[in-house]
C-alpha cells in the first residue's frame, strides 16, 4: 500500500474493508499532510481536525460492528460555499465572515450519511466568482504543481487539496466551469453533473439556473463513487430531477468500441496553447486506438457563450446577493445610520470584494429598465441557440471531447488587472453550463513546464454514466492521473 | 452600445445598494464598459424566432404535500444576526 494521503478513495476503501488501515489512521495521515504543506498551498479556509477525528473514530467503531457504507471513514473536504451545520461558511467573502449555518446542505447530509469524514472547508473565489481563487477575500490558494501559479477557480481550494494529498476527495461547485477548470489546472478529475442532478439546497447561491455541485477526485472511479452519493431528488430543491440515480460504478467498463466522439472545430481553433492542443489531439488518437470513432461537429454559437454567460450569471447573482444586507447574518458596517438603506449600502460597499461588486452591477444594469430586452432577454435567447447547438451535435455523436481550458495554470497576478482576460479562462466550460448538460475533466498530459492539461468530455443531459465509461476507458489506457506533484518552494 | 458614463455607474450602484468611492466608480466605469462592449456582439445574433431559455429543465409543476416539518427555533435564526433584541432583528429606521 502506498502512502496513505496518496490513496484514491476506492483504494482507501479497500484497505479499510480488508482491515489494513483505519479511518483514524487515514485521517491522522491527511491532517499531518495538511500541516506539512498547507502553509504553502493554502487550500483550506477552515480546518476541523477534532471533529474529523471524532467522525473517523465513529466510522471505525461502526465498521468493527460489521456496518459499511459507500464512503465510510473516508476523509474529504468541502468548498466553503456549501453550508455545514456548526462550521463557519464564508463563501470566501468578508460579508459572511463568522457566519455559522444552523443547517447542513443536502449534499453534506448525504455525504455524512454515507460515512464521509469532513476535514474542513476549502478556499474559493468570493461567492464562486472567478477562475483563479485570487478573488478570495482571505488569501489566494497556490497550485501544488508550481507555487507561483494559480490552482484555477473558483473551486481552487478543493482542486489543490486533492492534488496535494490534503484530502482524498473534495466537493466543489460549478456555475460556468468552477469544478472542471481547477480540476484541469491541478491535474485531477472534476465533474459538473446535469443541472438538477444534485440538490442546490444549502449552497450559497450564485446563479440559480446554472449552479451545480460536483466532485473533485484523483481518478474516475472516485468521481463515480462521490456522485453516486451526492446525486438524487431533494424535496427541498424543486429543480432536482425526480428520476432515480443510475449506478455510476457499474458504468466503469473500459470499452468505448463503436462510441461516436464529436470534436467541435471551434474548440481547436486558434488561441489554444500549443501543448494543450497537442495533448487533446493525442487523447483523441487514444480513443481511436481503443475503437471509438472520431468526427468533427459544429457548435456555431461557441463564441457567443462568454457574452451570454456574463449577462445571465451576473443578472441572477445581482438578485441572489441582495440577501446580504447586514441585517440577518454576517458582516454589518460600523457606524450609526440614518436609514436602513444607508446601512445596506455601506455594508455591501465594504463587505463585497471588487469582482462581486462588478458582477452585481453588471447584472443590475442588464436587468434595469430600458436595458432588459437588449441584454438579459437577448442573452436568454442566445442561450436557447447554444443549447440547440448541443442538441444538434448529439443527434450524430454520443460524446463531445475537447480541451477543458485553453491554457495550463497561469501565474498569480497575471490576469487580475483585466476582468475580460480572467473570463477567457472559462471559454470552453461556459456553454455546457448554459445548456445544463454534464461534463467531466480528466488529466490528459503535461505541458513543457510540467503543468497538467485537462481533457473535457461532454454528454447529453442525464448521461453522466456515458462520461464515466469513456473517461474510465481513457484513464485505464493512460497513466497521467498517477503523477503527483512534488511540492517545493 | 455606448460607453457607460460616471453618472450611469453611480445610478447602477445606487440601484444595487452599493456605497462606492469615486475611485471605484471610475474603475468600474472602465471595466463594465469593456465587458458590455464584448456583450454587444450578441446584437449581431439573429434571435427573431427564438424563445428565451430561463431554465434548462422541462417545464413541470413542482408541488409537495403540505406536511408540517421541523423549523429553525427563533434563537438559532437570530444567532448570526449582527444585532438582535426581544426575538427580533434590530435595524435603523426604515424610511
Amino acid at each position: 500500500m502506498s502512502v496513505l494521503h496518496d490513496l484514491t478513495l476506492h483504494e482507501a476503501l479497500d484497505a479499510l474493508r480488508h482491515g489494513e488501515t483505519t479511518s483514524v489512521a487515514l485521517t491522522q495521515a491527511i491532517l499531518e499532510r495538511i500541516l506539512a504543506v498547507d502553509n504553502d498551498i493554502r487550500a483550506y479556509l477552515t480546518l476541523t481536525p477534532e471533529a474529523a477525528l471524532a467522525q473517523a473514530e465513529a466510522a471505525d467503531v461502526a465498521r468493527a460492528a460489521g456496518r459499511d457504507a459507500p464512503l465510510l471513514g473516508l476523509p474529504i473536504a468541502l468548498k466553503d460555499n456549501i453550508s455545514t451545520q456548526g462550521i463557519e461558511t464564508t463563501a470566501g467573502s468578508k460579508i459572511l465572515d463568522g457566519y455559522v449555518p444552523p443547517f447542513d446542505a443536502t449534499i453534506v447530509r448525504r455525504l455524512k450519511a454515507a460515512g464521509a469524514v469532513i476535514l474542513g472547508k476549502t478556499n474559493l473565489d468570493e461567492f464562486a466568482m472567478g477562475s483563479s481563487t485570487e478573488n478570495s477575500a482571505f488569501f489566494p490558494t497556490r497550485n501544488p504543481w508550481d507555487l507561483s501559479r494559480v490552482p484555477g477557480g473558483s473551486s481552487g481550494g478543493s482542486a489543490a487539496a486533492v492534488a496535494a494529498g490534503e484530502a482524498l476527495a473534495a466537493v466543489g461547485t460549478d456555475t460556468g466551469g468552477s469544478v472542471r477548470q481547477p480540476a484541469a489546472l491541478c491535474g485531477v478529475v472534476g465533474v459538473r453533473p446535469t443541472y438538477g442532478r444534485c440538490s442546490r439546497y444549502g449552497l450559497v447561491a450564485f446563479a440559480s439556473s446554472l449552479d451545480q455541485p460536483g466532485p473533485l477526485t484523483r481518478d474516475v472511479t472516485d468521481a463515480a463513487l462521490m456522485l453516486q452519493v451526492m446525486a438524487g431528488h431533494d424535496p427541498l430543491d424543486g429543480t432536482t430531477w425526480p428520476e432515480a440515480t443510475p449506478d455510476y460504478v457499474a458504468a466503469l467498463v473500459p470499452d468505448v468500441r463503436g462510441l461516436r466522439i464529436g470534436v467541435p472545430r471551434e474548440y481547436l481553433a486558434t488561441g489554444l496553447q500549443p501543448d494543450v492542443e497537442r495533448a487533446v489531439r493525442a487523447a483523441l488518437q487514444t480513443f481511436v486506438a481503443l475503437g471509438a470513432q472520431v468526427e468533427e461537429v459544429q457548435l456555431p454559437h461557441t463564441d457567443d457563450a462568454l457574452a451570454t454567460y456574463y449577462l445571465i450569471a451576473p443578472a441572477e447573482a445581482s438578485a441572489n446577493l441582495a440577501r446580504f444586507d447586514g441585517i440577518r447574518y454576517g458582516f454589518r458596517a460600523a457606524g450609526d445610520f440614518e436609514t436602513v438603506g444607508d446601512l445596506y449600502a455601506r455594508t455591501r460597499g465594504a463587505g463585497f470584494g471588487p469582482e462581486v461588486q462588478r458582477r452585481i452591477m453588471l447584472g443590475t444594469y442588464a436587468l434595469s429598465a430600458g436595458y432588459y430586452d437588449a441584454y438579459y432577454l437577448k442573452a436568454q435567447k442566445v442561450r436557447t441557440l447554444i443549447k440547440g447547438d448541443f442538441d444538434a451535435a448529439f443527434a450524430h455523436v454520443d460524446l463531445i471531447v475537447g480541451p477543458t481550458s485553453p491554457t495550463t495554470a497561469f501565474r498569480l497576478g497575471e490576469r487580475t488587472a483585466d476582468p475580460m482576460q480572467m473570463y477567457l479562462a472559462d471559454v470552453f466550460t461556459l456553454a455546457q453550463a448554459l445548456a445544463g448538460i454534464p461534463a467531466l475533466s480528466l488529466p490528459c498530459g503535461f505541458d513543457a513546464d510540467g503543468l497538467p492539461i485537462g481533457l473535457q468530455l461532454v454528454a447529453p443531459a442525464l448521461q453522466e454514466a456515458r462520461l464515466f465509461r469513456a473517461a474510465f476507458a481513457y484513464e485505464q489506457a493512460t497513466d497521467w492521473w498517477r503523477r503527483r506533484p512534488a511540492i517545493s518552494k | 452600445m455606448t460607453r457607460l458614463t460616471r453618472d450611469e455607474v453611480a445610478h447602477i450602484a445606487a440601484l444595487a445598494h452599493l456605497e462606492l468611492s469615486e475611485a471605484d466608480l471610475a474603475l468600474y466605469q472602465e471595466q463594465l464598459s469593456a465587458i458590455l462592449e464584448h456583450a454587444a456582439r450578441l446584437q449581431a445574433v439573429d434571435t427573431d424566432a427564438i424563445p428565451p431559455t430561463a431554465s434548462v429543465l422541462p417545464l413541470r409543476t413542482v408541488l409537495r404535500d403540505d406536511e408540517p416539518g421541523p423549523t429553525l427555533p427563533t434563537e438559532e435564526a437570530l444567532a448570526n444576526a449582527p444585532a438582535a433584541r426581544q426575538d427580533c432583528f434590530v435595524v435603523p429606521p426604515v424610511r
